[in-house]
């Protein structure tokens, strides 16, 4: 589904990322740790297509499509959705209306019939009851005046509605307690599918317990340099980043 | 010429420019306006000579520093008569958005036209319509209010109006009286090809003490032609009364539109302004609340937006002149192509107005590198124990802010317009009639599709 090699890219003419290589199959969950600055919002970001990131090298190939050739609209239209760590306020419009917006674009992108208001709303609401969650943010303005977890809620939240066939969940779970935390995992188990892959980008093992990813990587100094299972995970939850990194360039 | 002496001959052809009016205003005082009761006579007077010694202003006043009206000073205009009523139908009905059960005075060119309104059936004591009856029928209520409540030292428009004063809209709800259904004032400015015409519509509200009502100011143009509107309206909310009044500006490109509204609130009373500046050439409106009883509670919002080479200008005062009085002002602009926008937010504590809490909002948003804003909050507090906050921002769309619309899917150019329509939908939000809301929300729309 997701194939990434080689791949180098920077900001404002820093390298961060230095040769990344990812391959993500239809259903699988990948977590990817690594230690501040160690290029994983960066990589987010890369694959979310923010203008602001210079690719310098390499290919990302999501279903065989060259996505380096993609704006990021058209990625997301593909079936590629980032949840951001800073999620961005819209004043004046309502969840609900931008979540209709953004289906609206997938839906007339695929040559479907634009779905109204009311039609819209029914989705909605059988996407909250999927999740278990109430409708108390969807008639807010989008992330305006949302706390930290109401913030990272309506991530997935978007997710849910989008129905991207790769969601990268980019650092969801920081800054929120055990609870808030577990209520996104059982989100994420609940949208988990044989069609639809995960790569969650975190610092820490913790979201991971109640998430079960197949594949934990460590990336460091911009590249992966060691991948395993959940035991890799564990193991750096007890031991920490050190034994990892030493060698191996931080990226800053 | 040095700079010097330019501006010195500016100034003076700025002052010079009045003497038409002067000239014109003798021609008015001893043809229709003749049968004028004394008092009027004299405060017209009064007014055009006020205007004669100050003419009109310079950019070099620190309140004009933004708004050039030379082209105003510069153009002929005539005193727009009446106009062929033939095919205003059509228009008044695209006009008359909103509540369909709401009572219409139509005003054409500056005057009443019974034919095209429809006030239907009013509740029992509740004036409303045309000025120009109330000055005959009602004149002592009329002579206690106008010009007290919006002087002619206020601005030289304002004083200008003054002197031609003629024709407008009434208004009186009298005491515990609800007014259900919405009293909608249509101004039809029908220009003419070759003669610039003017309008000196001036326009009095009075809501009694425990009364409600919601009232709703169009200004709209109908054919092609320079035209300009003065307007100026004066409003008096009574203790515990409510009034929610919504101002629409549809003018032409070809429009000039200076305006001032003054308001003043006794106690315990609730005052709700929302404007909409959604077309003219150059506009500059003066917007002034006094919150004058205890306990007072006043809303000024307004949404301008522009494009192509318009200019809109809103000169906004809040004065808290008593204690425990809230005010909440929230001003969005949106400015396309070369189009230009200014604010100016004065709020004034005066002493003893302890427990003040108001606050200010000014947001501008740039769609094009060669649109222009000016923000300007002025705060003047003489008492000791009061919130006062201001915010500002301006600039074009975010970055950030564009990413994270296009990662969820949208083209740039359905991002861009969703973020404006969010500007625009923060002030729509604050409509409460339902039906008024849902037709402000389609120009919205329109508007944005026009792009």
């Amino acid at each position: 589904m997701l194939e990434v090699k080689n791949l180098r890219a920077g900001i404002e003419g820093v390298e961060i990322l230095k040769g990344l290589d990812l391959t993500v199959k239809p259903g699988e969950v990948h977590a990817i740790m690594g230690p501040n600055g160690s290029g994983k919002s960066t990589f987010a970001q890369v694959l979310a297509g923010h203008p602001a990131y210079e690719v310098t090298g390499g290919t990302i190939t999501f279903e065989g499509k060259d996505v380096l050739e993609m704006a990021a609209d058209e990625r997301a239209r593909a079936g590629m959705f980032l949840a951001f760590q800073y999620p961005i306020a819209i004043r004046g419009i309502t969840n609900a209306y931008f979540l209709q917006s953004a289906v609206n674009a997938v839906r007339k992108e695929r040559g479907l019939e634009e779905l109204d208001t009311l039609d819209f709303a029914e989705t909605l609401e059988k996407k909250l009851e999927l999740i278990g969650w109430d409708d108390s943010l969807i008639h807010r303005a989008v992330n305006d005046g949302f706390s930290g977890g109401e913030k990272k809620r309506n991530e997935i939240l978007q997710l849910a509605v989008l129905e991207p066939k790769l969601a990268i969940l980019d650092e969801t779970d920081s800054g929120l307690d055990i609870d808030a935390v577990k209520a996104v995992a059982d989100a994420v188990n609940t949208l988990r599918s044989a069609d639809r892959s995960f790569v969650i980008v975190t610092h820490y093992e913790r979201i991971l317990n109640y998430i079960a990813p197949d594949h934990v990587h460590v990336l460091a100094g911009g590249k992966i340099v060691m991948s395993g299972d959940m035991k890799l995970a564990l193991e750096l939850e007890a031991k920490g980043y050190d034994w990892i990194t030493e060698g191996a360039a931080v990226a800053t | 010429m040095t700079k010097a002496d330019t501006r010195k001959s500016v100034a003076a052809e700025l002052k010079q420019a009045a003497e038409a009016y002067v000239e014109a205003h003798g021609r008015f005082a001893t043809n229709g306006a003749a049968a004028a009761p004394k008092w009027l006579k004299e405060r017209r007077d009064q007014a055009i000579s006020r205007f004669a010694e100050v003419g009109f202003p310079s950019t070099r006043l620190e309140e004009w520093r933004f708004t050039d009206v030379k082209a105003i000073a510069r153009t002929s205009f005539a005193l727009a008569g009446e106009a062929d009523l033939g095919g205003l139908e059509a228009t008044v009905s695209a006009h008359v958005v909103g509540a369909p059960d709401q009572h219409v005075a139509v005003f054409v060119n500056g005057r009443f036209t019974p034919s095209l309104s429809r006030l239907g059936q009013l509740p029992s004591g509740v004036l409303a319509g045309s000025l120009g009856d109330a000055l005959s029928r009602d004149t002592e209520r009329v002579q206690g209010l106008l010009g007290h409540l919006a002087p002619e030292e206020a601005n030289p428009f304002t004083a200008l109006n003054t002197a031609f004063v003629h024709d407008g809209a009434f208004l009186y709800v009298p005491e515990d009286t609800k007014l259900e259904r919405p009293v909608h004032f249509l101004f039809l400015s029908v220009p003419v090809s070759d003669v610039p015409l003017v309008i000196h519509p001036r326009n009095l509200m009075v809501v009694d003490r425990g009364a409600q009502a919601t009232v709703l100011e169009t200004y709209a143009t109908h054919g092609e032609g320079v035209f300009w509107t003065n307007a100026v309206t004066e409003v008096s909310v009574g203790e515990n009364a409510t009034l929610d009044a919504y101002r629409i500006q549809r003018e032409s490109e070809d429009a000039f539109h200076t305006a001032a509204t003054h308001s003043r609130q006794e106690r315990s009373s609730n005052y709700s302004f929302i404007t909409f500046s959604l077309g003219g050439g150059l506009t500059r409106h003066d917007i002034k609340v006094v919150l004058d009883g205890e306990g007072a509670d006043a809303t000024l919002d307004g949404l301008s937006m522009l494009r192509g080479r318009q200019h809109t200008d809103h000169h906004t005062t809040l004065e808290h002149a008593k204690p425990n009085c809230t005010s909440w002002e929230y001003f969005n602009g949106v400015f396309d192509d070369r189009a230009r926008g200014v604010f100016n937010g004065r709020i004034i504590v005066r002493p003893g107005a302890q427990k003040t809490d108001s606050k200010q909002t000014n947001n501008s948003l740039l769609l094009s590198p060669s649109a222009r804003a000016d923000s300007q909050p002025q705060l003047e507090i003489y008492a000791d124990d009061v919130r006062c906050t201001h915010g500002a921002t301006l600039g074009p769309i975010d970055d950030d802010h564009m990413f994270y619309l296009q990662s969820r899917g949208l083209t740039a150019k359905e991002a861009e317009a969703l973020l404006t329509y969010g500007f625009g939908s923060e002030i729509l939000n604050a409509v409460k009639s339902a039906p008024l809301r849902q037709a402000l929300d389609r120009l919205v729309r329109r508007w944005l599709a026009e792009a």
